[in-house]
């Protein structure tokens, strides 16, 4: 009997269960290599080579050298092991965060000061909070992209 | 014997440690969060413990995806700080009590309670920041402490009433230590946030605050509340809260005294929160 998943319908949010863990396995693994300043700096130097001494997907390769932080966790990947991908570009948490909603760092930073995004519209896939998908990307990049 | 004195909760978020590793404490935008912590400060060093049992969760830098502990202790004599990607945290080690925590050990795996036992292991930002807000930037920690790894990372973590039953008997071992150690137990991570997807930057502080009211006045009934509400209505990584239950377990039956409660929004992407319950003799 497959066994219930009540979190499947918070909207823009992945919850990295032992499915997930297993899909992303070598991408964290992957991640977690990048905690030595040596693997940094290789890393850095090459990402193809680099990346083509793990056993990932291509798909998982291309999300980790585009940074985009939605699809790598879509495909198994978990914000804590992203984090040092993140941290070897220099990133900080808040940008890391901040990219995954299509907002500038800047607009993000503006929403965190502001008190963050209101869970009002947000619990429940079918509402319509700005994390629901027909409101992707937020910011101006929405705004412009919705005309 | 030992006794439990005091228990501490207080968010551990990595950008904290960052303010206080570049020296931003003062800039506008940190001043108000770390001058909520000048009380913590003044009064931790007037209710010095002579060991902390710190329970907090690894971010994936003590524990790779080959294995991922439900409850662990850190048995070792020190610990030694974790470079999360950023390089390592310019902090002290962290000097453990291996005695105590093999006394722990034992009792609460004859609890029903089946700690891994973590005898090498190197302790990350959710351990350390706690540190640093309490205690400000030592030379050398002024206690000892030993970290107590939970999982909340990898789905299911465990459920608050899980939590809450394992400070009972955390509780039990810790008093039914022979020396006379004066023992603080900490709840760190949360409080509301989220960290990834679309949904990033959630703030429910409603919901934070009736959590904070909730764990000091009836654990229980906080306790009894599922996963889900925590990722509902605190974000996805605000599920971090459950390891109050753990520190809120540890404490006496009787209504523990409320020295001090903070909330401050935000600290990066995370609601702030820091709560300090004096057990009552």
């Amino acid at each position: 009997m497959a066994l219930d998943k009540p979190y499947k319908d918070v909207p823009g949010t992945t919850i990295f269960d032992a499915d997930q863990a297993r899909k992303g396995y070598w991408l964290n693994q992957f991640c977690m290599s990048l905690m030595k300043a040596e693997n940094r700096e290789r890393f850095k130097a090459d990402q193809r080579a680099y990346l083509d001494e793990w056993p990932m997907t291509e798909e998982q390769k291309q999300a980790v050298m585009a940074v985009d932080l939605n699809r790598c966790i879509q495909l198994g990947g978990n914000i804590y092991f992203l984090s040092k991908l993140g941290a070897t570009h220099g990133k900080s948490f808040q940008q890391m965060a901040g990219s995954m909603t299509g907002m500038t760092e800047q607009e993000y930073r503006d929403l965190m000061i502001q008190g963050g995004r209101s869970v009002e519209g947000n619990r429940r896939i079918g509402e319509d909070g700005d994390a629901q998908a027909q409101h992707q990307p937020q910011g101006a990049a929405g705004k412009k992209a919705r005309g | 014997m030992a006794r439990i004195t005091a228990s501490v909760y207080c968010s551990h978020v990595p950008a904290i440690g960052a303010a206080i590793d570049l020296g931003k404490t003062e800039e506008p935008y940190w001043k108000p969060l770390f001058a909520g912590f000048d009380f913590s400060k003044k009064w931790i060093k007037e209710h010095l413990p002579d060991v902390i049992l710190l329970v907090y969760n690894d971010h994936a830098n003590a524990f790779s995806l080959d294995i991922v502990p439900t409850f662990a202790i850190g048995t070792a004599a020190e610990f030694q700080v974790a470079d999360e990607g950023w390089g390592p945290r310019p902090v002290p080690n962290v000097i453990g009590h291996p005695d105590l925590a093999s006394h722990i050990a034992q009792s609460v795996i004859q609890d029903d309670f089946d700690l891994t036992i973590v005898n090498k292991m190197e302790v990350d930002h959710g351990l350390t920041v706690p540190l640093n807000l309490m205690f400000g930037s030592p030379g050398a920690w002024p206690c000892r402490v030993i970290p107590f790894p939970v999982n909340v990372v990898l789905y299911p973590v465990p459920s608050g009433r899980r939590c809450l039953a394992l400070g009972h008997a955390l509780r039990k071992a810790i008093t039914s230590y022979d020396e006379p150690l004066k023992v603080q137990v900490w709840g760190t991570g949360g409080m509301s946030h989220q960290l990834q997807g679309p949904r990033a930057g959630l703030i429910n502080k409603k919901w934070d605050n009736e959590f904070l009211d909730r764990l000091i006045a009836d654990p229980e009934a906080q306790a009894a509340v599922p996963h889900i509400e925590y990722v509902r209505e605190a974000g996805s990584e605000g599920i971090e809260l459950v390891m109050w239950l753990i520190a809120r377990g540890a404490m006496s039956d009787k209504p523990p005294k409320v020295v001090h409660r903070f909330y401050h929004v935000p600290g990066s992407n995370t609601a702030i929160g820091n709560l300090i319950l004096e057990n009552q003799t």
